[in-house]
Protein backbone atom coordinates (compact mmCIF):
# COMPACT_ATOMS: atom_id res chain seq x y z
CA UNK A 1 0.00 0.00 0.00
CA UNK A 2 1.11 3.52 -1.03
CA UNK A 3 0.22 7.23 -1.26
CA UNK A 4 -3.87 6.68 -2.54
CA UNK A 5 -5.07 8.43 -5.61
CA UNK A 6 -7.59 11.76 -3.85
CA UNK A 7 -10.62 12.29 -4.69
CA UNK A 8 -11.74 15.81 -4.25
CA UNK A 9 -15.56 17.39 -4.81
CA UNK A 10 -15.31 21.30 -5.72
CA UNK A 11 -17.99 23.65 -5.06
CA UNK A 12 -18.59 27.36 -6.37
CA UNK A 13 -19.55 29.77 -3.78
CA UNK A 14 -21.18 32.57 -4.13
CA UNK A 15 -21.85 35.18 -1.87
CA UNK A 16 -21.50 32.07 1.30
CA UNK A 17 -24.04 29.90 -0.58
CA UNK A 18 -23.29 26.74 -2.23
CA UNK A 19 -24.63 27.55 -6.40
CA UNK A 20 -24.87 25.23 -8.69
CA UNK A 21 -27.49 23.46 -6.54
CA UNK A 22 -25.80 20.18 -4.58
CA UNK A 23 -28.66 17.59 -4.63
CA UNK A 24 -28.15 15.36 -1.59
CA UNK A 25 -31.84 14.20 -0.89
CA UNK A 26 -31.18 14.16 3.07
CA UNK A 27 -29.60 17.78 3.25
CA UNK A 28 -32.09 20.26 4.62
CA UNK A 29 -29.90 23.32 2.77
CA UNK A 30 -28.00 22.30 0.35
CA UNK A 31 -26.73 25.85 -0.17
CA UNK A 32 -24.80 25.86 3.53
CA UNK A 33 -21.11 25.18 2.90
CA UNK A 34 -20.71 23.49 6.30
CA UNK A 35 -23.32 20.86 5.57
CA UNK A 36 -22.43 19.87 2.13
CA UNK A 37 -18.95 20.02 3.02
CA UNK A 38 -20.08 17.90 6.07
CA UNK A 39 -21.80 15.42 3.97
CA UNK A 40 -18.92 14.89 1.53
CA UNK A 41 -16.31 14.64 4.85
CA UNK A 42 -19.09 11.21 5.56
CA UNK A 43 -19.02 10.01 1.73
CA UNK A 44 -14.95 9.64 2.06
CA UNK A 45 -13.80 12.61 0.38
CA UNK A 46 -10.20 13.07 0.28
CA UNK A 47 -10.45 17.05 0.54
CA UNK A 48 -12.94 19.41 -0.41
CA UNK A 49 -12.39 22.19 -2.22
CA UNK A 50 -14.20 25.66 -2.49
CA UNK A 51 -13.77 28.20 -5.44
CA UNK A 52 -15.21 31.52 -4.27
CA UNK A 53 -17.29 33.10 -7.60
CA UNK A 54 -18.45 36.04 -5.27
CA UNK A 55 -18.46 38.68 -7.89
CA UNK A 56 -19.03 41.81 -5.48
CA UNK A 57 -16.35 43.39 -3.76
CA UNK A 58 -18.91 44.27 -1.32
CA UNK A 59 -19.13 40.51 -0.50
CA UNK A 60 -15.71 39.28 -0.79
CA UNK A 61 -15.03 38.44 2.71
CA UNK A 62 -17.93 36.46 3.27
CA UNK A 63 -16.15 33.30 2.06
CA UNK A 64 -13.32 34.01 5.09
CA UNK A 65 -16.31 33.14 6.94
CA UNK A 66 -17.49 29.90 5.15
CA UNK A 67 -13.60 28.40 5.38
CA UNK A 68 -13.67 29.27 9.29
CA UNK A 69 -17.22 27.59 9.58
CA UNK A 70 -15.80 24.28 7.67
CA UNK A 71 -12.49 24.25 9.18
CA UNK A 72 -14.24 23.81 12.61
CA UNK A 73 -16.12 20.92 11.59
CA UNK A 74 -15.24 19.45 8.85
CA UNK A 75 -11.71 17.88 9.40
CA UNK A 76 -10.35 17.14 6.15
CA UNK A 77 -7.71 19.46 3.66
CA UNK A 78 -9.97 22.71 2.56
CA UNK A 79 -8.56 24.41 -0.66
CA UNK A 80 -9.99 27.35 -1.32
CA UNK A 81 -9.76 29.26 -4.46
CA UNK A 82 -10.86 32.20 -6.08
CA UNK A 83 -10.07 36.11 -6.64
CA UNK A 84 -6.72 35.45 -4.68
CA UNK A 85 -4.73 38.34 -5.72
CA UNK A 86 -2.03 38.93 -3.23
CA UNK A 87 -0.50 37.06 -0.59
CA UNK A 88 -2.47 38.98 2.35
CA UNK A 89 -5.38 37.09 0.03
CA UNK A 90 -3.39 33.78 1.16
CA UNK A 91 -2.72 34.75 4.47
CA UNK A 92 -6.23 35.75 5.33
CA UNK A 93 -8.06 32.54 4.04
CA UNK A 94 -4.78 30.03 5.67
CA UNK A 95 -5.34 32.29 8.78
CA UNK A 96 -8.99 31.44 8.46
CA UNK A 97 -8.73 28.02 8.60
CA UNK A 98 -8.00 26.70 4.35
CA UNK A 99 -5.36 24.10 4.09
CA UNK A 100 -4.57 25.08 1.05
CA UNK A 101 -5.34 28.38 -1.25
CA UNK A 102 -5.95 28.63 -5.14
CA UNK A 103 -3.74 31.25 -7.13
CA UNK A 104 -5.34 31.32 -10.88
CA UNK A 105 -5.36 34.86 -12.77
CA UNK A 106 -3.17 36.57 -10.39
CA UNK A 107 0.02 34.24 -10.97
CA UNK A 108 -0.74 34.60 -14.86
CA UNK A 109 -0.34 38.43 -14.78
CA UNK A 110 2.06 38.58 -11.55
CA UNK A 111 3.59 35.09 -11.58
CA UNK A 112 5.72 36.74 -8.29
CA UNK A 113 3.30 36.35 -6.43
CA UNK A 114 3.39 32.88 -6.38
CA UNK A 115 7.13 32.86 -5.35
CA UNK A 116 5.69 35.33 -2.71
CA UNK A 117 3.17 33.47 -1.15
CA UNK A 118 5.59 30.19 -1.09
CA UNK A 119 8.12 31.62 0.50
CA UNK A 120 5.48 33.06 3.20
CA UNK A 121 3.57 29.96 3.77
CA UNK A 122 5.52 27.25 2.18
CA UNK A 123 5.02 25.66 -1.15
CA UNK A 124 2.80 22.88 0.77
CA UNK A 125 0.11 25.79 0.84
CA UNK A 126 0.33 26.88 -2.35
CA UNK A 127 -2.44 25.71 -5.77
CA UNK A 128 -1.78 27.19 -9.03
CA UNK A 129 -5.07 26.51 -11.11
CA UNK A 130 -3.88 26.40 -14.92
CA UNK A 131 -7.11 26.98 -17.16
CA UNK A 132 -5.49 24.99 -20.58
CA UNK A 133 -6.77 24.59 -24.04
CA UNK A 134 -5.76 23.61 -27.26
CA UNK A 135 -4.30 25.57 -29.50
CA UNK A 136 -2.81 23.08 -31.94
CA UNK A 137 -5.17 21.97 -35.11
CA UNK A 138 -6.35 18.48 -35.71
CA UNK A 139 -3.66 16.25 -36.93
CA UNK A 140 -0.88 18.31 -35.66
CA UNK A 141 1.32 17.69 -32.17
CA UNK A 142 -0.65 18.96 -29.55
CA UNK A 143 -0.05 22.42 -28.03
CA UNK A 144 -1.92 24.21 -25.42
CA UNK A 145 -1.69 27.73 -23.94
CA UNK A 146 -2.70 29.12 -20.72
CA UNK A 147 -6.41 30.90 -20.99
CA UNK A 148 -7.76 33.62 -18.75
CA UNK A 149 -11.65 34.92 -18.58
CA UNK A 150 -13.67 31.54 -18.41
CA UNK A 151 -11.06 30.59 -21.53
CA UNK A 152 -12.16 33.17 -23.50
CA UNK A 153 -8.99 34.97 -23.71
CA UNK A 154 -5.50 33.04 -24.63
CA UNK A 155 -2.14 34.78 -22.79
CA UNK A 156 0.12 32.77 -25.46
CA UNK A 157 1.69 31.33 -23.03
CA UNK A 158 2.69 27.67 -23.31
CA UNK A 159 0.84 25.47 -20.92
CA UNK A 160 3.58 22.71 -20.15
CA UNK A 161 5.95 25.47 -19.69
CA UNK A 162 4.18 27.52 -17.75
CA UNK A 163 3.22 24.75 -15.53
CA UNK A 164 7.15 24.09 -15.00
CA UNK A 165 7.65 27.80 -14.05
CA UNK A 166 5.06 27.88 -11.45
CA UNK A 167 6.88 24.29 -9.92
CA UNK A 168 10.16 26.61 -10.49
CA UNK A 169 8.13 29.46 -8.45
CA UNK A 170 7.11 27.51 -5.90
CA UNK A 171 3.67 25.91 -6.60
CA UNK A 172 3.16 22.95 -4.17
CA UNK A 173 0.03 21.29 -6.07
CA UNK A 174 -1.01 22.50 -9.88
CA UNK A 175 -4.55 22.24 -10.17
CA UNK A 176 -4.89 21.88 -14.32
CA UNK A 177 -8.75 22.16 -16.16
CA UNK A 178 -8.86 21.60 -19.57
CA UNK A 179 -10.90 24.90 -20.81
CA UNK A 180 -12.16 22.81 -24.03
CA UNK A 181 -13.64 19.92 -21.69
CA UNK A 182 -14.90 21.97 -18.90
CA UNK A 183 -18.83 21.19 -18.38
CA UNK A 184 -18.91 19.20 -21.34
CA UNK A 185 -19.05 15.77 -19.81
CA UNK A 186 -16.66 13.99 -22.14
CA UNK A 187 -14.07 13.55 -19.43
CA UNK A 188 -10.59 14.69 -18.57
CA UNK A 189 -8.13 16.18 -21.65
CA UNK A 190 -5.95 13.24 -21.36
CA UNK A 191 -2.94 14.03 -23.75
CA UNK A 192 -2.55 17.50 -21.62
CA UNK A 193 -2.94 16.26 -18.42
CA UNK A 194 -0.35 13.70 -19.18
CA UNK A 195 1.53 16.41 -20.49
CA UNK A 196 1.56 18.38 -17.59
CA UNK A 197 1.82 15.87 -14.69
CA UNK A 198 4.87 14.48 -16.62
CA UNK A 199 6.77 17.98 -16.69
CA UNK A 200 6.62 18.59 -13.09
CA UNK A 201 7.58 16.87 -9.88
CA UNK A 202 4.89 18.22 -7.83
CA UNK A 203 1.18 16.37 -7.53
CA UNK A 204 -1.32 17.17 -10.77
CA UNK A 205 -4.70 17.14 -10.08
CA UNK A 206 -7.11 17.18 -12.73
CA UNK A 207 -10.30 18.78 -13.34
CA UNK A 208 -12.88 19.71 -16.28
CA UNK A 209 -14.73 17.41 -17.99
CA UNK A 210 -16.18 14.60 -15.54
CA UNK A 211 -19.16 13.10 -16.75
CA UNK A 212 -18.86 9.90 -15.30
CA UNK A 213 -16.69 7.35 -12.83
CA UNK A 214 -14.49 5.90 -15.73
CA UNK A 215 -13.84 9.71 -16.46
CA UNK A 216 -12.07 9.54 -12.97
CA UNK A 217 -10.22 6.41 -13.57
CA UNK A 218 -9.00 7.69 -16.81
CA UNK A 219 -7.46 10.76 -15.59
CA UNK A 220 -5.30 8.77 -13.18
CA UNK A 221 -4.21 5.96 -15.28
CA UNK A 222 -4.11 7.51 -18.83
CA UNK A 223 -3.48 11.37 -17.41
CA UNK A 224 -1.25 10.52 -14.51
CA UNK A 225 -3.30 12.69 -12.41
CA UNK A 226 -2.52 12.51 -8.79
CA UNK A 227 -5.91 13.94 -7.91
CA UNK A 228 -9.16 14.11 -9.68
CA UNK A 229 -11.67 16.94 -9.15
CA UNK A 230 -15.32 17.32 -10.14
CA UNK A 231 -18.43 18.99 -9.57
CA UNK A 232 -21.57 18.39 -11.41
CA UNK A 233 -21.33 14.08 -11.09
CA UNK A 234 -21.13 14.46 -7.04
CA UNK A 235 -23.38 17.28 -6.39
CA UNK A 236 -26.41 16.08 -8.58
CA UNK A 237 -26.20 12.98 -6.84
CA UNK A 238 -25.82 10.96 -9.77
CA UNK A 239 -22.47 9.38 -8.14
CA UNK A 240 -21.33 9.61 -4.73
CA UNK A 241 -17.56 9.87 -3.33
CA UNK A 242 -17.81 6.37 -2.62
CA UNK A 243 -19.01 5.12 -5.69
CA UNK A 244 -15.86 6.60 -7.13
CA UNK A 245 -13.59 5.00 -5.03
CA UNK A 246 -15.10 1.76 -5.73
CA UNK A 247 -15.03 2.50 -8.85
CA UNK A 248 -11.24 3.35 -9.05
CA UNK A 249 -10.34 0.70 -6.96
CA UNK A 250 -12.15 -2.43 -9.07
CA UNK A 251 -9.91 -0.98 -11.80
CA UNK A 252 -6.48 -1.47 -9.39
CA UNK A 253 -6.40 2.39 -8.57
CA UNK A 254 -5.19 2.58 -4.71
CA UNK A 255 -7.83 4.66 -2.90
CA UNK A 256 -8.46 5.57 0.96
CA UNK A 257 -11.65 3.16 1.48
CA UNK B 1 -10.89 21.00 33.27
CA UNK B 2 -7.43 20.66 31.73
CA UNK B 3 -5.52 23.40 30.32
CA UNK B 4 -4.20 22.35 26.26
CA UNK B 5 -1.49 25.15 24.93
CA UNK B 6 -1.18 25.17 20.84
CA UNK B 7 2.02 26.97 20.83
CA UNK B 8 1.22 29.62 17.49
CA UNK B 9 4.64 30.77 16.43
CA UNK B 10 3.36 32.45 13.30
CA UNK B 11 3.72 29.46 10.97
CA UNK B 12 0.83 27.89 9.54
CA UNK B 13 -3.05 26.92 10.40
CA UNK B 14 -3.82 27.05 13.81
CA UNK B 15 -6.96 27.24 13.60
CA UNK B 16 -7.39 23.58 12.21
CA UNK B 17 -5.19 22.16 14.77
CA UNK B 18 -7.67 24.55 17.62
CA UNK B 19 -11.03 23.47 16.78
CA UNK B 20 -9.90 19.65 15.99
CA UNK B 21 -8.29 19.66 19.96
CA UNK B 22 -11.56 21.57 20.65
CA UNK B 23 -13.73 19.28 18.95
CA UNK B 24 -12.23 15.98 20.66
CA UNK B 25 -11.79 17.94 24.21
CA UNK B 26 -15.34 20.06 24.71
CA UNK B 27 -14.59 20.36 28.42
CA UNK B 28 -10.83 21.26 28.43
CA UNK B 29 -9.42 24.97 27.68
CA UNK B 30 -7.59 25.19 24.53
CA UNK B 31 -5.46 27.82 24.40
CA UNK B 32 -3.49 28.93 21.31
CA UNK B 33 -0.75 31.04 22.17
CA UNK B 34 2.97 32.32 21.89
CA UNK B 35 3.04 33.29 25.61
CA UNK B 36 5.43 31.48 27.55
CA UNK B 37 4.11 31.79 30.92
CA UNK B 38 0.70 30.01 29.54
CA UNK B 39 2.70 27.42 28.14
CA UNK B 40 4.73 26.87 31.17
CA UNK B 41 1.28 26.32 33.12
CA UNK B 42 -0.45 24.35 30.21
CA UNK B 43 -0.87 20.65 31.32
CA UNK B 44 -0.26 19.39 27.45
CA UNK B 45 1.21 21.01 24.55
CA UNK B 46 0.54 21.21 21.18
CA UNK B 47 3.14 22.64 18.70
CA UNK B 48 2.00 22.60 15.18
CA UNK B 49 3.71 24.41 12.35
CA UNK B 50 3.52 24.89 8.40
CA UNK B 51 6.72 26.59 6.33
CA UNK B 52 9.75 26.65 5.61
CA UNK B 53 12.46 24.56 8.38
CA UNK B 54 14.56 27.86 8.72
CA UNK B 55 11.65 30.53 8.98
CA UNK B 56 10.16 27.80 11.85
CA UNK B 57 13.33 28.08 14.29
CA UNK B 58 13.86 32.18 13.46
CA UNK B 59 9.99 32.73 14.71
CA UNK B 60 10.36 30.43 17.76
CA UNK B 61 13.74 32.41 18.17
CA UNK B 62 11.95 35.76 17.82
CA UNK B 63 9.02 34.63 20.14
CA UNK B 64 11.59 33.21 22.74
CA UNK B 65 9.96 30.06 22.58
CA UNK B 66 13.42 28.08 22.42
CA UNK B 67 13.81 27.73 25.64
CA UNK B 68 10.43 27.07 27.02
CA UNK B 69 9.47 24.41 24.50
CA UNK B 70 12.86 22.27 25.32
CA UNK B 71 11.35 22.85 29.29
CA UNK B 72 8.18 21.40 28.61
CA UNK B 73 9.34 18.63 26.71
CA UNK B 74 10.95 17.39 29.19
CA UNK B 75 8.14 17.41 31.48
CA UNK B 76 4.45 16.87 30.35
CA UNK B 77 2.63 15.44 27.29
CA UNK B 78 3.78 16.81 24.21
CA UNK B 79 2.44 17.17 20.96
CA UNK B 80 4.28 17.89 17.69
CA UNK B 81 2.91 17.96 14.62
CA UNK B 82 4.18 18.27 10.63
CA UNK B 83 7.20 21.27 11.39
CA UNK B 84 6.39 20.56 14.96
CA UNK B 85 7.87 17.34 14.46
CA UNK B 86 10.91 18.20 12.27
CA UNK B 87 12.24 21.29 15.03
CA UNK B 88 12.16 18.74 17.42
CA UNK B 89 15.18 17.34 15.69
CA UNK B 90 19.12 18.22 15.69
CA UNK B 91 19.33 19.46 12.15
CA UNK B 92 17.08 20.19 9.15
CA UNK B 93 18.79 20.16 5.76
CA UNK B 94 15.83 22.69 4.07
CA UNK B 95 17.03 26.30 3.44
CA UNK B 96 21.10 25.47 2.80
CA UNK B 97 21.05 23.94 6.82
CA UNK B 98 19.16 25.07 10.09
CA UNK B 99 19.70 23.97 13.55
CA UNK B 100 16.98 22.32 15.46
CA UNK B 101 15.87 21.66 18.99
CA UNK B 102 17.66 18.70 19.49
CA UNK B 103 14.74 16.92 21.70
CA UNK B 104 14.93 13.80 19.72
CA UNK B 105 18.67 13.37 17.78
CA UNK B 106 17.96 13.08 14.25
CA UNK B 107 18.18 14.79 10.99
CA UNK B 108 15.77 16.50 8.76
CA UNK B 109 16.14 16.07 4.68
CA UNK B 110 14.33 16.61 1.31
CA UNK B 111 13.19 13.43 -0.66
CA UNK B 112 15.39 13.71 -3.58
CA UNK B 113 14.29 12.55 -7.22
CA UNK B 114 13.94 10.26 -8.81
CA UNK B 115 10.92 8.37 -6.31
CA UNK B 116 8.97 5.60 -7.00
CA UNK B 117 7.02 3.54 -5.50
CA UNK B 118 6.92 -0.78 -5.41
CA UNK B 119 5.35 -0.97 -8.92
CA UNK B 120 8.02 1.36 -10.17
CA UNK B 121 5.62 4.19 -10.58
CA UNK B 122 6.82 7.91 -10.21
CA UNK B 123 6.19 9.43 -6.68
CA UNK B 124 5.78 13.31 -6.91
CA UNK B 125 7.45 15.84 -4.13
CA UNK B 126 5.96 17.19 -1.86
CA UNK B 127 4.13 13.70 -0.64
CA UNK B 128 0.65 15.03 -0.88
CA UNK B 129 -2.41 13.27 0.24
CA UNK B 130 -3.54 9.81 2.46
CA UNK B 131 -0.53 6.77 2.67
CA UNK B 132 -0.64 4.21 5.16
CA UNK B 133 1.37 4.15 8.62
CA UNK B 134 2.53 1.26 9.44
CA UNK B 135 3.34 0.33 13.36
CA UNK B 136 5.03 -3.44 12.24
CA UNK B 137 8.83 -2.72 13.11
CA UNK B 138 8.07 0.68 14.97
CA UNK B 139 9.68 0.17 18.55
CA UNK B 140 6.85 2.56 19.87
CA UNK B 141 4.24 0.44 17.51
CA UNK B 142 2.09 -0.11 20.79
CA UNK B 143 2.25 3.03 22.08
CA UNK B 144 -0.89 4.31 24.01
CA UNK B 145 -1.14 7.40 21.38
CA UNK B 146 -2.31 4.29 19.03
CA UNK B 147 -5.18 3.39 20.86
CA UNK B 148 -8.09 2.13 18.67
CA UNK B 149 -6.35 2.94 15.84
CA UNK B 150 -5.86 0.23 13.10
CA UNK B 151 -2.54 -0.60 12.30
CA UNK B 152 -1.73 0.59 8.11
CA UNK B 153 -4.57 3.59 9.02
CA UNK B 154 -4.30 6.31 6.24
CA UNK B 155 -3.41 9.74 7.57
CA UNK B 156 -3.05 13.28 5.74
CA UNK B 157 0.67 14.57 4.68
CA UNK B 158 2.17 17.08 3.22
CA UNK B 159 5.70 17.66 3.57
CA UNK B 160 8.72 17.51 0.79
CA UNK B 161 11.11 16.64 3.96
CA UNK B 162 11.12 13.75 6.33
CA UNK B 163 12.84 12.73 9.57
CA UNK B 164 15.76 10.53 10.36
CA UNK B 165 15.72 9.61 13.80
CA UNK B 166 19.25 8.77 15.02
CA UNK B 167 17.52 5.92 17.64
CA UNK B 168 15.47 4.04 15.94
CA UNK B 169 13.87 3.22 19.31
CA UNK B 170 11.73 6.81 19.12
CA UNK B 171 10.02 5.94 16.03
CA UNK B 172 6.34 5.26 16.59
CA UNK B 173 5.22 4.34 12.97
CA UNK B 174 6.56 4.61 9.22
CA UNK B 175 5.02 5.40 5.91
CA UNK B 176 6.23 4.63 2.48
CA UNK B 177 7.27 7.18 0.17
CA UNK B 178 10.29 5.91 -2.27
CA UNK B 179 11.72 4.38 1.09
CA UNK B 180 10.69 3.39 4.37
CA UNK B 181 10.80 6.58 6.27
CA UNK B 182 9.96 7.49 10.22
CA UNK B 183 6.65 9.52 10.08
CA UNK B 184 5.85 9.05 14.35
CA UNK B 185 8.48 9.72 16.49
CA UNK B 186 8.13 9.03 20.44
CA UNK B 187 9.75 9.47 23.21
CA UNK B 188 9.10 9.58 27.33
CA UNK B 189 6.22 12.73 27.33
CA UNK B 190 6.95 13.35 23.61
CA UNK B 191 4.90 12.01 20.69
CA UNK B 192 5.22 13.69 17.32
CA UNK B 193 4.15 13.06 13.76
CA UNK B 194 4.80 13.91 10.04
CA UNK B 195 1.33 13.88 8.72
CA UNK B 196 -1.82 15.96 9.93
CA UNK B 197 -4.30 14.33 12.57
CA UNK B 198 -6.03 17.76 12.93
CA UNK B 199 -6.97 16.90 8.65
CA UNK B 200 -7.04 13.01 8.85
CA UNK B 201 -10.80 13.02 9.44
CA UNK B 202 -12.37 10.42 12.23
CA UNK B 203 -8.55 8.48 12.68
CA UNK B 204 -6.90 12.04 13.03
CA UNK B 205 -9.35 13.61 15.74
CA UNK B 206 -8.98 9.69 17.52
CA UNK B 207 -5.09 10.62 17.46
CA UNK B 208 -6.09 13.75 19.12
CA UNK B 209 -8.98 12.25 21.56
CA UNK B 210 -5.61 10.09 22.45
CA UNK B 211 -3.19 12.92 23.48
CA UNK B 212 -5.90 14.47 25.37
CA UNK B 213 -6.01 11.32 27.74
CA UNK B 214 -2.35 9.87 27.41
CA UNK B 215 -0.44 11.12 30.62
CA UNK B 216 3.08 10.61 29.14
Amino acid sequence: MGLAKRIIPCLDVDAGRVVKGVKFVDIRDAGDPVSVARRYNEEGADEITFLDITASSDNRDTILSVVEQVASEVFIPLTVGGGVRTVADVRNLLNAGADKVGINTAAVFNPDVVKQAADKVGSQCIVVSIDAKTVSSEGDTDRWEIFTHGGRKTTGIDAVEWAQKMADYGAGELLLTSMDRDGTKQGFNLPLTKAISDAVEIPVIASGGVGNLQHLADGVLQGGADAVLAASIFHFGEYSISDAKAHMAAQGIEVRL
Amino acid sequence: MQRIAVIDYGMGNLRSVSKAVEHVAPNDSVLVTSNADIIKEADRIICPGQGAAADCMKALHDHQLVSVIKEVTQSRPFFGICMGLQVLLTRSDENAGVDCLDVLPGEVKRFSAPLTNSANQRLKVPHMGWSPVNRDKAAQGEHPMWAGIDNNTRFYFAHSYYCVPVDNQHVAAYADYGHSIAVALAHKNVFACQFHPEKSSASGLKLLENFVRWNG
